[in-house]
């Protein structure tokens, strides 16, 4: 049998699942989906009163939620549900008509709530059509996750080096075409002849190499005889040397030897040739031996002095260029 | 110990022993994605995505690795049969996935591509920069970097809310965008009084990409930075390897011009790692033939892609006025022309008199309102507006396999 009181003697002094307490300020509420105010007090508990009526709101309808003492033992079938007109005033009269010789004070609760439900919908819509920005809740440890995977792909990623081994690939595949504004003369100058000297390695007859030699010899004949000669004592009293030097070498390709002995080579080329074996031409001999690349190979370098102030790529001190 | 003094004598041996054990990274332990165009670089020797190639190829075709999509390279009449870095090694065509050949048909990006346009390869493609409404200076700060960093970059305060109209949403201003001629729309969103996500609208038709924005740092926060010169940049684009990478690449190439002016030396760099993209600007100098000095220059900040749409931001088709009313036709009876009224209006008069507000034409709309209601609000779980495609969107669920990657 269905007793309020004595649900209310349990329920609202003793405990309640739906209760929510707010000390500070002795108030009492209720988290009951079909309590009408929402307040925990036994005139508004849809546990404790079995005749009850409520209104709620589903996608955008508005319901009438009645419960009556008959449906008690139904739980399932207690609450009755009937949708209200989209007409407020229409909606207030369904209400009178439904809740006909009900307490007033439920009646006009239940007014109240589709009051304030039609408003709440009203801008609802009105702020759909407003663009406002979509408010998107912020998942802490989702957050912390990216945050953590962000870090570690930074280090996964070395980006500096990536972006040097592209540039220098780009370099070396001359996407910078033939004269590049971006490179230093000398840089460009040591992957260009790597490249010749790549192509020289690969070409296997003599021919193409003498070919080659003979090209140089050409334009080194512009220079109409200048020399530019060195300290250097051996080079000075070129011709026997050369002379010597000249069969081995020429068997050996790919001599690994000293620089000054492949240039040479590379001049005097095959006996064939009548010109008198010139020393060093066209060429300004390094002091620092060291800094030019070690080259397979006959080959010619050519050397200018240059008369502008060089940047030397080798300065750190520069702060920005 | 006894190891180090071998491999000091013998060097062959520290090599042989490398590339034995070759270390199982995330990065090259990748998962396989039949969406790849581009073979991603620096892959594990047992990755099944070589494992993948090897199985389904019929004849041995070397699949070589890449690590760029493409750099904006020189063209036009400047340099003349330049051999350009090889592209990228593609998937061969074999098992190339078909649907990449559609997305070539229907590039968004064709007449930046195009090499017979006629557009002026030397003029920079104009880019608007705003931000969300009501932004504050932080965000305006990042701007005013994101226009030193995009030649053809202008930046404008987003219209606020008057007296006489809202604040204009995105789609309304991508269209104004379109009629001035930019061909790129970037908004950054701020939140808590930072720039937190960065929209990249290609303008005009083209599709719209959603970023994440993390880790910025402006060129004045970055210690020894370099100072940026109005050259053009070089383009960097690491490790864009799936159709959809490809895509957000070639989108970020559209906002450069396409010739760069190498005697600026500097280098914008947008490099992906794991999904993550990372934003560098260089300034660089080639020290030697192997080594390069980078010195950076301008902002650094950090992107995720959470969703790629096809189309230009929706233009709030949810206020478009409402249908014309429809009026009975005299002929017809009720019951035939609204047989979902008479359902509701049985429903209804059990329940007592409710009274059928005025015109039946109200009720039809309600129903067909209630029915739209409920599509878009799938819609909207997926976080799309109304008329508006996700080409890609990401989900947290996408996290959970930790070599699952998407660009």
């Amino acid at each position: 049998m269905q007793s309020d009181d004595v649900i209310w003697e349990i329920v609202g002094k003793s405990h309640c699942s739906f209760r929510v307490k707010v000390p500070e300020k002795n108030q009492q509420f209720c988290r009951n989906a079909y309590n009408l105010t929402g307040i925990c007090n036994k005139r508004d508990c849809p546990l404790a009163n079995s005749r009850y009526a409520t209104v709620r709101e589903r996608e955008g309808v508005i319901y009438l939620y009645t419960k009556t003492i008959e449906r008690a033992h139904l739980p399932s079938k207690m609450w009755e549900r009937v949708p209200l007109p989209n007409n407020y005033m229409k909606a207030l009269e369904m209400i009178d008509s439904e809740l006909l010789y009900w307490p007033d004070y439920m009646i006009h609760r239940c007014k109240q709530r589709i009051t304030k439900i039609t408003q709440y919908l009203i801008k609802m819509r009105r702020m759909k059509l407003s663009n406002a920005p979509k408010v998107v809740p912020i998942k802490k440890k989702l957050d912390r996750r990216e945050a953590r995977r962000e870090a570690k792909a930074l280090r996964a990623a070395h980006i500096e080096k990536a972006i040097e081994k592209e540039l220098i690939e780009r370099l070396k595949t001359k996407a910078y075409g033939d004269q590049p504004l971006n490179v230093n003369e000398d840089i460009w100058k040591q992957i260009l002849d790597a490249e010749k000297g790549k192509e020289k390695l690969d070409a296997e007859l003599e021919d193409e190499d003498e070919l080659d030699e003979e090209h140089e010899l050409e334009e080194e004949e512009e220079w109409d005889g200048r020399e530019f000669v060195s300290d250097d004592s051996e080079s000075e009293f070129g011709g026997l040397s050369d002379l010597e030097d000249m069969e081995p070498a020429q068997d050996d390709e790919e001599d690994k030897s000293n620089d000054d002995g492949s240039e040479e080579e590379g001049d005097t080329g095959s006996p064939r040739r009548k010109r008198p074996p010139k020393t060093s031409l066209g060429k300004r001999k390094a002091i620092d031996d060291a800094k030019r690349p070690r080259k397979r190979g006959a080959r010619v370098e050519v050397e200018y002095e240059e008369e502008q102030e060089l940047v030397d790529p080798q300065k750190e001190s520069i702060p920005s260029w | 110990m006894e190891r180090r003094k071998l491999e000091k004598k013998n060097p062959e041996l520290k090599k042989k022993r490398q590339a034995e054990n070759v270390p199982m990274t995330i990065d090259n332990t990748r998962a396989y994605d039949p969406s790849m165009v581009t073979v991603p670089s620096g892959l594990h020797p047992k990755s099944t995505i070589l494992a993948e190639f090897s199985a389904r190829s019929k004849s041995t075709v070397p699949i070589k690795e890449s690590s760029t999509v493409g750099s904006s390279e020189p063209s036009g009449s400047k340099v003349t049969q330049d051999p350009n870095p090889a592209p990228p090694p593609a998937v061969p065509a074999e098992f190339m996935d078909p649907e990449h050949a559609a997305d070539i048909a229907n590039d968004p990006f064709a007449a930046y591509f195009d090499p017979d346009s006629e557009r002026d390869p030397s003029e920079p493609p104009k880019v608007l920069i705003t931000t969300s409404p009501y932004a504050t200076a932080p965000t305006w700060a990042f701007c005013d970097e994101l226009v030193g960093v995009f030649p053809g970059a202008q930046f404008f305060k987003r219209k606020k809310k008057s007296f006489r109209s809202n604040a204009p949403p995105l789609g309304t201003i991508a269209g104004w965008a379109v009629k001035r001629g930019y061909s790129s729309l970037i908004v950054v969103n701020e939140d808590h009084h930072k720039p937190n996500a960065l929209t990249m609208i290609h303008l005009p038709a083209g599709p719209t990409a959603y970023f994440k924005l993390t880790s910025v740092e402006l060129t004045r926060e970055i210690y020894g930075h370099a100072r940026a010169s109005p050259h053009y940049p070089e383009l960097v684009l690491n490790n864009f390897v799936t159709r959809l990478g490809h895509a957000v690449g070639r989108m970020f190439q559209t906002l450069f011009p396409p010739m760069p002016e190498f005697e600026g030396r500097q280098v914008v760099t947008l490099h992906n790692q794991r999904d993550f993209l990372f934003f560098r600007r260089h300034r660089y100098m080639f020290k030697s033939t192997e080594r390069t000095a980078l010195q950076e220059i301008g902002p650094r900040f950090t992107l995720k892609l959470r969703s790629l749409k096809t189309g230009l931001p929706s233009n709030n088709p949810l206020g478009a006025p409402m249908k014309p009313l429809e009026m009975a036709k005299e002929d017809e009876e009720p019951e035939q022309q609204y047989p979902h009224i008479v359902e509701e209006v049985a429903k209804s008069e059990d329940n007592g008199e409710a009274g059928n507000s005025g015109g039946e034409d109200e009720e039809a709309e309600e129903e067909s309102a209630r029915v739209e209601k409920e599509e878009t609000k799938r819609d909207e779980k997926k976080g799309a507006r109304k008329g508006e495609e996700f080409a890609w969107a990401w989900n947290p669920r996408m996290d959970f396999k930790k070599r699952n990657f998407y660009l």
